[in-house]
């Protein structure tokens, strides 16, 4: 007797839902990394600057 | 702030398509697998993955003799990037391949070899981060973490080799199965999808590592400022 094939679309599901999850969120780390990097550069760049006209001034 | 280059840009397009291309082919394309029905299609996603994971085990290790012989940070870049996202798509991995072996082979886990050896990579690649986060200096940081990535490099190699070295209910897919092993068999159409993902997922893998150097620059640049503005 031939046997059906069986249901295994959920797990199907629940494995590429979690793939593109997991992605997700690492490329949103990436990003989320990135632009607090790049606020802190600015953040430390400014400073700098005015720890240097600070020194020019003396 | 460093611009981004007009190759990145488009590498980040090429990455949507063929990751799109390659879920079309896995879903829709290829035929279903009569004994394990729907579930067989995490496969071509399952080796993807698998394949640009223990490839970037290997490539930091590379980077990492490359960083031990010229001192150059621009390896240690890269080493880095490369432990970062093999980590998140072998996490990935093991995983799908969770979830294929539960109705496949009743289990959700089994200590089996090859189960084995990825679950104890992964985790070793996981204390590589913890390894580093617990070092202040960073030319000994990127020493260690070098010298690490050469030794955890090995595990690669053993992941992939053990299912032909031991006795294992995980099937083989490349190369030839001994006597005591299952050799999975594609059909035509199959083979398109398996193929497309090792392609697609490889381009994904050069996409995000290139993202993950440029935001270790960013942040080799942060921290140097933290130093200028400290003193």
């Amino acid at each position: 007797m031939l046997e059906t094939t069986p249901d295994t679309s959920g797990y199907m599901i629940a494995g590429y839902v979690f793939a593109f999850v997991v992605m997700g969120i690492y490329v949103f780390s990436l990003y989320l990394r990135n632009a607090n990097l790049k606020r802190d550069a600015e953040t430390l760049e400014s400073l700098q600057a005015e720890q240097d006209a600070k020194a020019k001034k003396k | 702030m460093q611009k981004r280059p007009i190759l990145l840009s488009i590498l980040d397009a090429a990455s949507i398509i063929v990751l799109a291309v390659s879920t079309y082919l896995a879903l829709v394309f290829a035929p279903t697998e009569a004994v394990m029905g729907q579930v067989q299609r995490v496969f071509y996603f399952h080796i993807g993955t698998a394949w640009v994971g223990l490839l970037g085990f290997v490539i930091a290790a590379v980077a990492g003799i490359a960083y031990l012989i010229t001192k150059n940070t621009r390896w240690d870049r890269f080493e880095v990037a490369a432990v970062e996202v093999s980590t998140v798509f072998f996490f990935i991995t093991i995983v799908l391949g969770s979830i294929w072996a539960r109705p496949a082979w009743n289990t959700w886990w089994t200590w089996d070899p090859r189960l084995t050896t990825a679950a104890i990579t992964e985790l070793i690649y996981i204390a590589y981060f913890m390894l580093r986060q617990g070092i202040e200096d960073p030319e000994k940081r990127a020493r260690f973490g070098a010298v690490y990535t050469l030794l955890g490099g090995i595990s690669a190699p053993i992941t992939f080799m053990v299912i032909r070295l031991f006795r294992t209910i995980h099937p083989v897919i490349i190369g030839s199965a001994n006597a005591n092993q299952e050799k999975m068999s594609m059909t035509g159409d199959m083979k398109v999808a398996f193929f497309f993902g090792l392609f697609a997922f490889t381009v994904i893998f050069i996409d995000l590592i290139w993202h993950r150097i440029r935001l270790g620059s960013l942040e080799e640049k942060v921290e140097q400022l933290k130093l200028k503005v400290s003193m």
